[in-house]
């Protein structure tokens, strides 16, 4: 259906002097859409010109309107020369589709050059007619509103949550055509940003009609990546959660009442697509088997044909998989993968996928999918504890796992070895992908499946009630070799995905596709594996190195409430008892999902300490937010892990192998790191985690940053135990006991520094311990492995004299003082990588968003690991030292959603980016959270401060908090908890040898450094009260004729109420120089150029009449340099929503306020 | 192994006020970062002497960027590069007008060409203020003068509207322009003990009295002239000396009213004709172009020296300024009371402000 694009341009301001002779400039402007362009008529002489043109209009598809972006450009006129280009303008008209959004463009835009930067401003208006407003959503999805925000967006209520929405669009990479050679740096970098701007769109609108086709009219949780894929290509991919939203109409109410009404859901659902009920077992199936722990998972009616993640198979293909990287980081929740069977599984529900799996346990112990498709080994990276299992093999040869019957043989040996001995296996894997494939493809829907087949979220923070339980964090890597892409392994074609223009690399998107689907499925059984239906928090990731490519996807495995999926509901809701009686929201997501008796992976249950009815794990990792009614003791901190591993150089096959083998390494150190550390702070759970790992020539770079937490209903973990190999060894038993000290204050300090008094629980409570339900178990654990061993690890040694630690080795040495030197924020200060701070509730207005990029340069081309994890862990513990200086003024404030992004640029140079929030906090005012809970509150306003470093003692016992244990004074009276007494976790009694032995190896080879639980009674003290500041903040720029975009990574702005989302910021920039050096070096280029990126998404935000921008996020930041040419280029993706807001005092501006951007904004000036 | 790259930009545009006036004093980095570490920030922060350079990088560069908008501040507030409140812009404009007074001093009546440009390491040398510094004060004196230059209307007022600067700052900067448009000489030695100040307040009565714009408020250049009419009326003032009754008449008056008032009467009365004689030969020598500019050396010479070396109080000389001023009133002949009034106005108060040590 058409529509109507109108543009009209009115006037330029600081244009640059584009005439020597005059110091003037003669401009003019031609704007173009699609194929049509108008001109103005030329300016003379003027630095500020009034076109004041007529309205220029474009008459087209709607389906353009969605790709397209509207061009503007500035030119200087010239009599007797080419015009020269001052610069160029990209309008994204896509919020201007939707009713709801934004009903016209009118403002300053920023005029940018790539290789000048910011060139003075142009003020433009636009607005779209769309014809025939109902039923034109044929090619087009105008209409369907997208957010960037990954919970449901304020004044928004979710009517239903449809389920996920994927979609990649490739293209060649305008910089590698042969053209590039003979135009200009300028054209070839317009041509790219045109490109992207064009694939985004396309991206955008397929996306959109997903959504459509599942009746949803929205996309929460969009989430767009590029990748530059060199010679190979240029990847656009998208990711998202479709759902219906409604608006709330008070436009204040937070998103919080998302009740769902089974029966709204769409009856198209159900017609949708044939194929579609023979496929997903999603919802509907899934949930009933799934969700409750009680219910065995063999019970799974539809996976029937599907072998369940327990089966025996099981174990075996996830040590063979080496492959998958489940890392799970859970700590006890890591999930194992199976990864050889989910093609079979969920596509082809009939075939015989049992059968295959079992068939290429055995033989595979590498990675087998990878091979298949691509012919590019997979990495796996095992969750830790299978890593763990490649780890020993590695090192030690021959490990003996007998625990799982299956896991043995195969797993060990072939771990370190993915790529080459898969002979039968991949065959095998080959033909079993290319059916699912070809299934898939076949149905004629294929645009429904993937929402149904993948049960994923990319929420991170869910409505109260959404989340039932929490599993753990499941991922799966996979190298790929990028130099396969013109052979696709797969012969379909899905044309709707092609690009017109580019029929050369039509079948690029299906390779890509395939990849991703293989980790998506892997996701999807590990997140069965641990008795989930679905995965939340989802996200993906690239890391891309010469032609090796690193697909990553990671989320937390989670059992939802029917109740809001769409057909899951009404399927399912009767028969599950436990939606029936749900737990209280406090704690209920971290009762366990699994089957007690049939752990995925051994785990140290308790009874929540919470409501003491079910079981909780005694750690929790996951990748979402803090859910907001979760009861927390203290306060959170941001917990990083860093790794860096050299790595040979090499091409092809042989550097994607080395890569494979090198990952599981990583993901168990980086592990063994976050368990630490999290012990270290007496924290019990990590939410956000965030797990990177990048590629570079030589080396490779694992970060992983999540936000500690103390969750009252878990467990409180015990500490850390140094212990030595030789305990005869005098002197070195002195060194230990140093160590043993230093780690023990460290821990007493870190509780009071985040006020960690866990409130004590009544004797009933705590019962006892639960037995290990291991050796029931056993038979149907297959996977058990996988778990984390770490915890385990923690748990056994305080009482085992079998793990002795080689202390003496100066690696374990070193391992544990970098884990003392992760210096505390300054007095003042916190910060974490969630949305919010855990424990901190009284926000005031004060905001502060930045983006700093550092590169370091490795000049010592002799680094061991050694050196490189410190070059490495300095780089980051530096800048955020540099960051709280920077902000010292806010104080007392949190630097919030810090998302750290590593980059191997070139060989030796090392790139960390950061985007985060600092917001300030109101220290005097009461730091509870403002209801209910009156559980964790008292202690930590106790102004009293009692520590009581217990040696050995257990948890809380008491009942009353405060009072009977200040009273107690001595520790050992009011405690020996029970649990502590069994705890020991040392029922490692009924363990089975093999795990001890298993376990042995592992400390021997990797940690050298035991752990023991030590269950403490302390009692911290609130901070000391800083200076308490005021609230900083009001600033008001009134008087400015720029409207103030405020700009955060959060969903919200705190004391600020969005009243209005205008659409989705996306936009891509390149920026290149010639003459670094007089541009300020490196530094200086990146500087103004993140500045000029800043100022344009403000001036789009203010154009579309917006004042804020949320959820913004820097995903790309890519950075070439020539120092010795003097030249440098940097690509920058940035995207967020725009959104008009006011305080939240304020009353909400009337209709025809909203109308018009301009003036809303005026009127709310003084509030941002 | 070394820091490559390093940048932090924040939404809102951050600055340290602190390191702002580093820079504007023209500290190089490592300079700044050894004063703010002397400051003790660090042990405030508890940070490393790498991230005070850091950040004192940072800064410095956005300062660079920002400069460039500086020049024209109007255009930094509707700039979108930097998002900066609005009463960070009036510093950060204010502070980079600011000038030293020990720098102003020396090139107050210059003629800001390229000559005087290159001059300014020894100005730099002399005042102790850093050359960067001196050149980015000399730049705003002359950018100031060029744009203000051709404007019509009041000149405080163009400067101020021009540059958002504060009323005080855009009074300096109108003292500079007329002192620069008319080459006041303010270099030679018996001037040294004046200060800036007092020249700007000087050139505040100049500008409000003397020139165009004190008659006629809408004409080019108004308040940058001197009222050429009112310099040639000047001349009739010559009759007070050249009229011997009426000097006589004009002393007696004077003394009469001073009698008794002061411990310094017998030397005004004594010195009552040379002084005389000199502040009215100023006013009828102020049609030369070259004596306007010794208009401050006159001053000194013929009236403020003779007085100090009789030491006459400041008020002795206001007792016998109001006086002087005011007895040629009551003479018969004298027909030049406005004329009169207008120029003794100013060159009373200039005299106060000036008749010091």
């Amino acid at each position: 259906m058409p529509g109507k694009l109108k543009a009209k341009i009115v006037a330029g301001r600081h244009l640059p002097v584009m005439d020597r002779a005059s110091d003037l400039t003669d401009a003019f402007v031609e704007v173009k859409f699609g194929n049509t362009t108008f001109k103005t008529d030329v300016c003379h002489k003027s630095l500020n010109p009034q076109w004041n043109s007529e309205w220029f209009k474009f008459e087209v598809d709607d389906e353009d309107l969605q790709d397209e972006p509207l061009q503007i450009t500035v030119l200087d006129h010239d009599t007797y020369s080419a015009n020269d280009a001052i610069g160029k303008v990209y309008i994204d008209i896509d919020p201007l589709l939707c009713t709801e959004a934004a009903s016209v463009i009118s403002g300053w835009f920023p005029i940018y050059d790539t290789i000048h930067g910011i060139r003075g401003e142009i003020n433009v208006l636009v607005k779209v007619e769309l014809f025939n407003d109902l039923n034109r959503f044929r090619q087009s999805s105008c209409g369907v509103k997208f957010f960037c925000t990954t919970s449901i967006p304020r004044c928004y209520r979710a009517a239903m949550v449809h389920g996920f929405v994927e979609e990649l669009v490739v293209n060649e990479d305008p910089e590698y055509q042969w053209i590039d050679r003979i135009r200009t740096p300028r054209a070839s970098n317009e041509a790219r940003q045109r490109l992207i701007s064009l694939m985004s769109g396309e991206l955008q609108r397929k996306i959109g009609l997903k959504v459509l086709e599942m009746g949803g009219n929205a996309v929460v949780g969009y989430l767009q990546c590029f990748d530059l894929e060199g010679e190979s290509g240029l990847v656009v991919r998208a990711i998202g959660t479709a759902c219906t939203l409604d608006k709330v109409s008070s436009g204040s109410a937070p998103n919080t009442n998302t009740h769902v009404h089974p029966n709204t859901a769409p009856a198209s659902n159900a017609c949708n697509s044939p194929s579609k009920d023979g496929k997903e077992p999603v919802f509907g199936e899934d949930l009933p088997s799934s969700s409750g722990p009680p219910t065995p998972f063999r019970a799974l009616p539809t996976s029937s044909s599907s072998p369940p993640p327990f089966s025996p198979s099981k174990p075996c293909s996830r040590q063979s998989s080496s492959s998958d990287t489940d890392l799970s980081l859970t700590p006890k929740t890591v999930e194992p993968k199976p990864v050889r069977c989910r093609p079979g599984i969920f596509l082809c529900p009939s075939s015989p996928t049992l059968s295959t799996d079992t068939l290429s346990l055995p033989g595979s112990g590498s990675v087998g999918c990878g091979h298949g498709l691509s012919s590019a080994p997979r990495a796996t990276t095992p969750p830790p504890p299978s890593s763990i299992h490649s780890d020993c093999a590695l090192l030690r040869k021959s490990v003996s796992f007998t625990e799982d019957l299956l896991l043995a043989a195969s797993g060990m040996g072939s771990g370190g070895s993915a790529g080459k001995e898969a002979g039968p296996l991949k065959t095998l894997l080959r033909q079993h992908t290319q059916t699912a494939l070809e299934q898939r493809g076949a149905s004629s829907s294929g645009l429904l499946l993937n929402a149904r087949e993948f049960p994923f979220f990319t929420l991170t923070s869910f409505p109260p009630g959404f989340l039932v339980h929490v599993g753990g964090v499941v991922s799966a890597r996979s190298v790929k070799l990028l130099d396969r892409i013109h052979n696709p392994a797969l012969g379909n074609t899905r044309s709707y995905k092609l690009l017109d223009w580019n029929s050369v690399t039509a079948d690029e998107p299906e390779t890509r596709d395939a990849w991703w689907e293989e980790i998506r499925q892997e996701i999807k059984s590990h997140a069965k594996a641990l008795g989930c239906h679905a995965v939340v928090g989802y996200s993906e990731s690239t890391s891309i190195c010469e032609e090796v490519c690193i697909l990553s996807a990671s989320g937390t495995a989670a059992i939802l409430n029917p109740r809001y999926m769409r057909e899951g509901c009404l399927d399912i809701g009767s028969t599950d008892h436990r939606f029936e009686d749900p737990s209280p929201p406090s704690c209920g997501f971290c009762h366990i999902p699994y089957d007690e008796l049939n752990m995925p992976f051994p785990a140290q249950l308790t009874y929540c300490y919470h409501c003491r009815r079910q079981k909780v794990p005694d750690v929790l990792f996951t990748t979402i937010d803090l859910p907001s009614e979760a009861a927390v003791t203290g306060k959170g901190c941001l917990i990083q892990a860093r790794l860096c591993r050299l790595k040979k150089k090499a091409q092809g096959e042989v550097n994607a192998t080395a890569i494979s083998n090198l990952l599981p390494f990583m993901e168990y150190e980086l592990h063994t790191q976050l368990m630490n550390k999290l012990k270290l702070r007496n924290m019990n759970a990590l939410f956000g985690l965030h797990i990177q790992i990048s590629v570079g020539e030589n080396m490779l770079l694992g970060l992983a940053s999540a936000t500690g937490v103390y969750l009252t209903a878990l467990p409180a973990p015990g500490g850390i135990q140094i212990a030595g190999k030789t305990p005869g060894d005098l002197s070195n038993e002195h060194h230990i006991l140093t160590i043993q000290k230093r780690i023990n204050d460290t821990i007493a300090k870190n509780k009071e520094l985040y006020q960690i008094n866990p409130p004590e629980l009544t004797e009933e409570g705590l019962g006892s311990p639960i037995p290990e339900p291991r050796q029931r178990s056993r038979l149907f654990r297959s996977h058990s492995e996988s778990s984390d061993e770490l915890s385990e690890l923690d748990l056994s040694h305080g009482k085992k004299d079998a793990f002795v630690l080689e202390i003496d080795d100066t690696d374990a040495v070193e391992d544990i003082h970098s884990l003392l030197t992760d210096a505390p924020p300054p007095t003042g200060f916190y910060s974490c990588n969630t949305e919010i701070m855990p424990g901190i509730y009284n926000w005031t207005s004060g905001i502060q968003m930045f983006t700093s990029v550092r590169v370091f340069r490795l000049s010592n081309a002799n680094l061991t690991n050694q050196g490189l994890n410190k070059i490495f862990t300095d780089l980051c513990e530096n800048l955020l030292k540099s960051f709280y200086f920077k902000l010292r003024s806010m104080i007392p404030c949190c630097l919030c959603h810090l998302n750290f992004t590593v980059a191997v640029p070139e060989e030796e140079l090392i790139q960390v980016a950061v985007t985060a929030v600092a917001m300030t906090f109101d220290k005097d005012q009461a730091q509870e959270k403002p209801a209910e809970k009156p559980i964790n509150k008292g202690s930590s306003e106790n102004e009293e401060q009692l520590q009581f470093p217990l040696e050995l003692c257990a948890d809380v016992s008491s009942a009353n908090t405060q009072p009977s244990s200040k009273v107690s004074g001595v520790p050992e009276s009011t405690n020996v908890s029970s649990r502590a007494a069994s705890v020991d976790y040392g029922s490692f009694a009924d363990r089975c040898s093999t795990w001890l032995e298993l376990l042995r190896l592992k400390a021997h080879t990797i940690r050298r450094g035991s752990v023991k639980t030590i269950s403490s009674l302390e009692r911290c003290s609130p901070l000391p009260e800083g200076r308490s500041r005021s609230l900083r903040s009001s600033r008001s720029f009134g008087g400015s004729s720029v409207t103030v975009v405020k700009m955060t990574p959060l969903s919200f702005l705190p004391g600020i109420r969005i009243i209005k989302y205008l659409g989705i910021i996306n936009m891509f920039f390149i920026r290149e120089t010639t003459s670094l050096r007089e541009e300020g070096g490196v530094s200086g280029f990146l500087h103004s150029f993140i500045a000029e990126v800043f100022a344009m998404v403000r001036a789009h935000v203010a154009a579309l009449g917006g004042n804020a921008v949320v959820s913004y996020s820097m995903k790309e930041c890519v950075l070439m340099e020539n120092p010795n040419k003097n030249q440098a280029q940097c690509l920058i993706n940035v995207s967020g929503d725009a959104v008009i807001c006011v305080r939240e005092t304020d009353q909400e501006p009337t209709a025809s306020m909203t109308n018009i951007g301009q003036t809303c904004c005026s009127a709310n000036d003084g509030a941002t | 192994m070394a820091v490559e790259l390093d940048v932090f930009v924040g939404n809102t545009t951050i600055m340290d006020e602190e390191v702002y006036q580093l820079w504007l004093d023209g500290y190089t980095v490592n300079d700044a970062v050894k004063v703010r570490m002397e400051g003790g920030v660090l042990d405030e922060c508890e940070a490393s002497a790498d991230v005070l350079l850091s950040d004192t990088m940072d800064q410095y560069r956005t300062f660079q960027m920002c400069e460039r908008l500086l020049h024209s501040p109007a255009k930094l507030a509707n700039q979108l590069l930097f998002q900066i409140p609005p009463h960070r812009q009036t510093v950060l404009i204010e502070r980079y007008y600011a000038f030293d007074d020990a720098f102003v001093r020396e090139v107050l009546g210059k003629k800001l060409s390229k000559g005087t440009k290159k001059d300014l390491d020894d100005i730099s040398a002399k005042t102790g203020v850093t050359l960067k510094s001196c050149r980015r004060q000399f730049d705003n004196f002359k950018r100031v003068f060029k744009v203000v230059e051709e404007l019509k209307g009041p000149l405080v007022e163009n400067i101020r509207q021009h540059f958002l600067l504060s009323d005080k700052l855009a009074r300096d900067y109108a003292a500079i322009v007329f002192f620069t448009n008319n080459r006041f000489e303010t270099g030679k030695r018996k001037l040294q003990y004046l200060t800036f100040q007092d020249f700007a307040f000087c050139a505040g009565q100049l500008i409000n009295n003397w020139t165009v714009g004190a008659v006629d408020n809408m004409v080019e250049d108004m308040d940058v002239d001197l009222d050429k009419e009112f310099l040639q009326e000047l001349k009739e003032l010559k009759i007070l000396i050249t009229d011997k009754d009426l000097l006589d008449q004009h002393k007696s008056l004077v003394c009469t009213a001073l009698r008794g008032k002061t411990k310094a009467f017998n030397e005004m009365e004594a010195n009552f004709k040379n002084l005389s004689r000199g502040l009215v030969n100023i006013a009828a020598k102020l049609t030369n172009t070259k004596d306007v500019r010794d208009f401050f050396i006159d001053l000194v010479e013929k009236f403020i020296e003779p007085c100090r070396s009789d030491r006459w109080t400041a008020a002795d000389m206001k007792l016998y300024l109001t006086h002087y001023t005011n007895s040629a009133h009551i003479l018969d002949t004298f027909k030049h009371q406005v004329v009169w009034d207008r120029y003794m106005g100013v060159i009373k108060s200039c005299i106060f402000k000036m008749y010091h040590d």
